[in-house]
């Protein structure tokens, strides 16, 4: 009996990449799954930093994904500064934000074929389906990724094969072309039918704007990182801290982090050395974070601001407890104008 | 009794990196053997028997005291 045929697929516990593995699992093929860390998926974040008092818990999809199929998952770590280089240099420039998606999936890819060649599989998939995304997923933007990505025709995508060139794993026989996917476009009709017929059930909504690269909040604040503090500084703390809670630059060297719930103020306190940290003494209020060299007039600012989100219970003099390694001082600050809040925020 | 060979120290970290130093660490035992770990982000109860199931290991039991976790992973394949 022949060894099986062993394929890489990129798994993000999506419909379509969960669907791609169970159209290539119907045709014999062994399937390794792979995810990535990036750093800047939504769900991971959400997972990290909202108040763990939900009703129901959020899950990392491409586990569940291979959980439910059967398949084994690995998970790769890609976050870094070669990463953070598609973020701040891309070839390919940005989409409607700050999102590089063509250089991301270049990266990605050849960090998937090179776990390819380590394990021994002959060809690699996603669940990509043509026409689905506005940047990366037309057919001139997959004949770059696949050009600079060096795939050789090893990279399948099952879900739209049949309007796309044969691959290797097709011409060699495989898989059998006739058996894969003609999907095209945004709808997800088709996608929910195949999920019935082969018996996949709870899978997730669509998970558009899943990454916070293509999140014009998000963007708007590295935008501001790269004009402040420039973009050849940036690290993943920064980014870490880039997708939290409330921001504002009070002055050019001088930002501030606040914290809108329970939860990212726990996150936020992982992130204190180095930092100013304010909190309000006696009433439950935010987390602040002072990033920067804050003069004692912006500290009384800040702790003014601190008071503002405090909620009803916090009286303007409310005192502001704000601590530095071993160094610490009360302030009893004076209320910040919402128009003067409203010329910071980022 | 369960008797690891092994025992990952997570504490401090957020999932999924606990999950991707666990897949490093089964890595590191026989077949048949324990690896302990420990662990205080709750997300690991979710994500560890999935892990488990996907990669064919066997999550044994799972101790929580005081928001902190051991979970005890024995190595099948």
């Amino acid at each position: 009996m022949s060894k099986p045929v062993k394929a890489v697929g990129l798994l993000s516990g999506g419909l379509d990449s969960t669907i791609a593995a169970a159209m290539l699992m119907r045709q014999g093929i062994e399937i390794q799954g792979l995810t990535f860390y990036t750093g800047f998926c939504v769900v991971e974040h959400n997972r990290r930093s909202k108040t763990r008092k939900r009703k129901k818990p959020v899950r990392n999809e491409a586990l569940q994904a291979g959980a439910k199929l059967d398949l084994p998952v690995e998970m790769i770590d890609i976050s870094g500064p070669d990463y953070l280089k598609v973020l701040t240099d891309p070839k390919y420039g940005y989409g409607k934000t700050v999102n590089p998606c063509i250089d991301c999936r270049i990266f990605m890819f050849r960090r998937a074929r090179q776990y390819m060649d380590e394990i021994g599989a002959q060809f690699m998939f996603t669940g990509e389906v043509l026409g689905q995304r506005p940047m990366s997923q037309r057919r001139q933007p997959m004949n770059v990724i696949d050009r600079d990505a060096e795939l050789d025709g090893l990279l399948l995508r099952p879900l739209s094969a049949k309007r796309l060139p044969p691959t290797v794993p097709e011409q060699e026989g495989w898989v059998d072309r006739e058996k894969l996917g003609d999907i095209q476009g945004r709808s997800r009709q088709k996608q929910m039918e195949l999920a019935e017929e082969y018996g996949i059930e709870d899978y997730p909504s669509p998970a558009g704007g899943c990454c916070y690269l293509t999140d014009e909040n998000f963007g708007r604040r590295i935008l501001d990182f790269f004009d402040h503090e420039g973009k050849e500084n940036l690290t993943m703390d920064d980014v870490m801290l880039l997708k939290i809670g409330r921001h504002f630059r009070v002055k050019p060297d001088v930002k501030v982090v606040m914290g809108r719930e329970e939860g990212e103020n726990k996150f936020l306190e992982r992130y204190t050395p180095g930092r100013w940290r304010l909190e309000t003494k006696d009433v439950t209020g935010p987390t602040t974070l002072v990033e920067g060299h804050p003069t004692d007039d912006d500290l009384r600012q800040i702790a003014g601001m601190t008071v503002r989100y405090a909620g009803s219970k916090a009286d303007p003099g409310t005192p502001v407890t704000c601590r530095y390694a071993d160094a610490e001082r009360i302030l009893e600050p004076s209320p910040v104008e919402e128009s003067v809040l409203e010329t910071w925020r980022i | 009794m369960i008797q690891p060979v092994l025992t990952l120290d997570t504490f401090g970290l957020l999932c999924p990196v606990p999950i991707m130093k666990t897949a490093s660490a089964i890595r590191e035992i026989a077949v048949g053997e324990v690896l302990e770990v420990l662990a205080d982000d709750p997300q690991i109860l979710e994500d560890m028997p999935a892990w488990c199931a996907s990669n064919g290991h066997a999550l044994l039991d799972t101790i929580e005291e005081d928001e902190e976790y051991k979970l005890y992973v024995r190595k099948v394949k």
